[in-house]
């Protein structure tokens, strides 16, 4: 039975996609899933997936979030046991009960959050859980020998002693690449690598993840960025709905195939936008600074204007200050300094900075993190669809009670015009893809119809059918007159939507370009702090 | 994906739970050397059997509402009150106070006016702790534990010092004005005469049956209440919205503490007709599991209340006609929340898959 297996899984490995040594006959695949299955109580997170990778290949894994991507890796590496199915590494069948198992058969996890010990050394880091014998020192000395060849033949140079918490986010990328590569893993997965990195960062992870090809190593990147996939990978397969639904060979697809293939219908992946019509000024912030609960300071001085009918998109890497400023604008944070909004100062401290007030004000706010602020997802459609504005004496019926029956009424109504599925305001939030979780929130917003709409990563986890009709719907509230200040990670998106860009690093605006003028590049220099 | 129906998740689970925790139970008492099905026979007619064993069985259930719907209405709002025993113990103080002041002309003013007396000092008592949380961020449930013994405390200082009538050796107030007795469930017309003359329940069930409708009303149909869930089931949302930490932690606790205080009327003005140490016997801790197991839904409390009034009152039968000691009452009211609170989740996940099973069988056929 299993000297068949074998054959076949070389027969079929022949004719396995992709891998650009496939050519050689009866190559055995360096991982092989069949028929994994893993279900969460009723969701199946994981239906029949089978995948086979050749050594020297890289794969990518793309789809939208909730599609399964991480149950599968999960599993993969230890953390989950599949209800079904088998997983063959270089052809021998093996049982990954957890991740030390995981190590030992070879593979290695960069995850999306790294784990790494912050006050620790790079090179602590490394032997971290990998020391041989209860002194450090020679396995300090052998790791210090080890990563100095490994920083030579892969570009992967940190300092081996420099503190984790003094490097760059990239540079902590590498360590964890390093830590993978120490434990002598052949097979690497790499969980949305480029989701906190600079465009040049991750144009190096990509020059470091071409090296380790080449030496043989397998590589599975999994990500929602289709340029990514079109850039680096071999071959790629698409998951949808904790299936599989296709692999195919990079070089033979298309960015739109694949957003089909995502979606199961086709999309457009830009939305068209005529030139802005700014009129007056409607938000002006003076040097405004905020400092975080250890008193650090997170915004050191932004000086922004944004005119009515025009979108400013802020671009940069997470972390350098657009949380903060959004904070500080919604009402949640305080903040010295001058913003005014129609020409009226907001209070940025005390019992008037509250998001009731700035709600009064006429600013409406999407925020990033749609389930920890946007949203509480416990609470139903309709619950959800006022919040915040629950004060709103249109939703009282009388002093004492709040008018539940009305406000089902209006959600039903607004999740028609925003084409949430399913249409059912007594859904809980939670019961909601990410997309229609994001058209709850605009509806919300949008309808209240703001002078000044704050939106923060508006797609983010969200399914490429809603960005399309969420970028509609921005563009067409600025048609009709209100200021927008639009916070993304991703450039494309800062690109399809702003009619100024301003660029942030490290609490500080570096400056402004206008879309037509700019390219990834000067902005990818700009968010790292090299240019302004 | 399919739901499971609504009726298994309120309904069928809870009683397998309740099931699961009686049969341990039965093992005990056989461990014991006693008849498990003799004693569950005393239990039911000790507290089920006899209107004068409902009257003890639905006073203690009108303590355990009014605690339960304390802890409640905390918990909405993400605040665990474990400070109900002390609450409630404060409220005893202020329903004496409110009928040792004044000869009342009528039991019905009296008890309007009690009845803000033992909220008041109810939550007065809550408040304390409320404000450490909310402004300094003291974790509610080190200090309302805390303040459960400095009420104690300060109830004795009270009772002996200051309250206690002059030549008398009991630390107790004097006896309240006949004027302030409530009517017992045997003063009523027409239940009247089913109910023994000594019979504890009273006009208190009521209120504590009312106390259930408009804290339900006050959760899910009012403003306040939206805004207690939404801070209670995420802290940074409701900052982003706009809803304030402080205010809301103080409205709820306040509540909660007010809710505490009213079992007052029940134990001390209802019953008592006086204020002793200890009146509250624990019902403040009771109200604990009786909210985990109603699910902190004033309709859950309310059946959970009974249920715990049958246990406490059925317990105290069993002791007296059997060797059963009265502790293991505690010993199975401790299985009950174990099985209905702590291992909710043992049955859960196996019965709704399987009925996740059967439908989509069901479907495909």
């Amino acid at each position: 039975m299993s000297a068949a297996d074998q054959t076949n899984a070389g027969r079929q490995a022949t004719a396995a996609l992709g891998a650009k040594e496939a050519a050689t006959p009866a190559k055995v695949p360096a991982i092989e899933l069949k028929g994994i299955s893993k279900a969460f109580g009723t969701v199946q997170a994981n239906k029949d997936i089978a995948i086979r990778v050749m050594p020297g290949a890289i794969h990518g894994i793309i789809g939208e979030n909730g599609a399964g991507k991480s149950t599968l890796m999960s599993i993969l590496y230890g953390f989950y046991k599949a209800d079904k199915g088998e997983i063959w590494i270089k052809g021998k069948r093996t049982q990954i009960p957890d991740s030390q198992a995981a190590i030992s058969a070879g593979i290695g996890m960069v995850f999306q959050h790294f784990k790494l010990v912050q006050n620790f050394t790079v090179l602590e880091n490394i032997i971290l859980g990998a020391e041989e014998g209860a002194l450090l020192r020679p396995s300090l000395a052998k790791a210090r020998k080890e990563l100095k060849r490994l920083a030579d033949e892969y570009e992967l140079n940190v300092d081996p002693d420099e503190k984790i918490e003094e490097l760059s986010v990239g540079h902590q990328q590498r360590v964890e690449i390093l830590k993978a590569l120490y434990r002598q893993a052949d097979i690497l997965i790499l969980d949305e690598p480029t989701g906190v990195l600079t465009p040049d960062e991750a144009d190096h992870l990509f020059r470091i993840l071409d090296f380790l090809r080449k030496e043989g190593k397998t590589i599975i990147l999994i990500t929602h960025k289709l340029r990514e996939i079109m850039e680096i990978t071999d071959t790629v397969s698409v998951m949808r709905r904790g299936e599989m639904t296709a692999t195919v060979k990079t070089s033979e697809t298309s960015p739109e195939q694949l957003a089909e293939l995502m979606v199961g219908r086709k999309v457009l992946l830009n939305v068209t936008k005529t030139k802005a019509n700014p009129g007056d000024t409607v938000l002006e912030i003076e040097d405004l600074r905020v400092r975080d609960e250890d008193k650090v300071e997170r915004l050191k001085g932004i000086n922004l204007t944004i005119r009515a009918g025009e979108i400013l998109g802020i671009a940069g890497v997470a972390g350098n200050g657009q949380s903060e400023l959004l904070e500080v604008l919604g009402g949640f944070a305080n903040g010295t300094g001058t913003i005014r909004v129609n020409g009226q100062d907001l209070d940025l401290t005390g019992k008037h900075s509250d998001g009731q007030s700035r709600r009064a004000r006429g600013i409406a706010h999407v925020p990033e993190d749609r389930h920890h602020l946007g949203l509480i997802l416990d609470f139903m459609a309709w619950e959800n669809m006022i919040f915040g504005y629950h004060s709103d004496p249109a939703y009282q019926k009388n002093p004492l009670l709040m008018d539940n029956a009305g406000i089902i009424a209006h959600t039903a109504s607004a999740m028609e015009r925003f084409d949430v599925r399913p249409p059912i305001p007594t859904l809980p939030a939670k019961s909601f893809s990410g997309g229609n979780q994001q058209k709850i929130v605009l509806a919300r917003e949008i309808e209240r119809d703001p002078v000044l709409l704050l939106v923060g990563q508006p797609t983010r986890g969200v399914d490429i059918g809603a960005i399309e009709f969420i970028h509609k719907r921005i563009v067409e509230l600025r048609d009709q007159g209100a200021a927008i200040l639009l916070v993304s990670v991703e450039l494309d998106e800062i690109f399809a939507l702003s009619d100024r860009i301003a660029v942030m690093f490290d609490g500080q605006i570096m400056g402004e370009r206008l879309p037509e003028d700019t390219n990834e590049k000067e902005l990818g220099l700009m968010m790292a702090g090299v240019a302004t | 994906m399919e739901k499971t129906p609504k009726w298994i998740d309120v309904g069928l689970i809870p009683l397998l739970n309740l099931l699961i925790a009686f049969v341990i139970s039965g093992i005990v008492v056989l461990l014991i050397g006693e008849n498990p099905v003799q004693a569950i026979k005393v239990m039911i007619d000790g507290a089920l059997g006899s209107p004068y064993g409902w009257g003890y069985t639905l006073f203690y259930a009108t303590n355990f509402i009014f605690t339960g719907l304390a802890v409640a209405v905390a918990y909405h709002a993400s605040q665990f009150n474990i400070g109900g025993e002390g609450q409630a113990t404060l409220g005893g103080l202020g329903v004496a106070l409110v009928c040792l002041a004044f000869p009342w002309p009528h039991w019905s003013i009296a008890l309007l006016a009690a009845m803000i007396g033992g909220a008041l000092f109810g939550a007065a008592w809550a408040a304390i702790p409320a404000y450490l949380q909310a402004k300094r961020g003291s974790h509610i449930v080190i200090t309302t534990i805390m303040f459960n013994f400095i009420g104690a405390s300060l109830l004795n200082y009270m009772l002996v010092n200051v309250l206690r009538p002059r030549g008398s050796m009991d630390p107790a107030t004097a006896r309240f004005p006949k004027s302030t007795y409530l009517p017992t469930f045997h003063d009523m017309p027409l239940i009247g005469q089913f109910f023994g003359k000594s019979v504890p329940a009273n006009i208190s069930f009521f209120i504590a049956v009312l106390a259930c409708f408009l804290v339900w009303g006050l959760i899910w149909r009012t403003r306040l209440g939206y805004a207690i869930r939404a801070f209670g089931r995420s802290e940074s949302a409701a900052r982003y919205a706009g809803i304030s930490p402080v205010k809301i932690v103080m409205a709820a606790m306040l509540i909660s503490g007010a809710l505490a205080g009213l079992m007052a009327i029940n134990n001390v003005m209802g019953t008592g007709h006086r204020l002793v140490l200890n009146s509250v016997e624990g019902a403040g801790f009771i109200g604990i599991a009786v909210a985990l197991m109603g699910r902190n839904h004033p309709f859950g409390v309310f059946l959970a209340a009974l249920l715990f009034g049958f246990l406490y009152q059925g317990g105290g039968e069993l002791a007296l006609e059997t060797t059963i000691p009265r502790e293991l009452i505690t010993v199975i009211q401790a299985l009950v929340i174990l099985f209905t609170g702590a291992f909710d989740n043992m049955l859960r996940a196996p019965i709704e898959s399987f009925f996740v099973a059967r439908a989509n069988a069901k479907k495909e056929a």
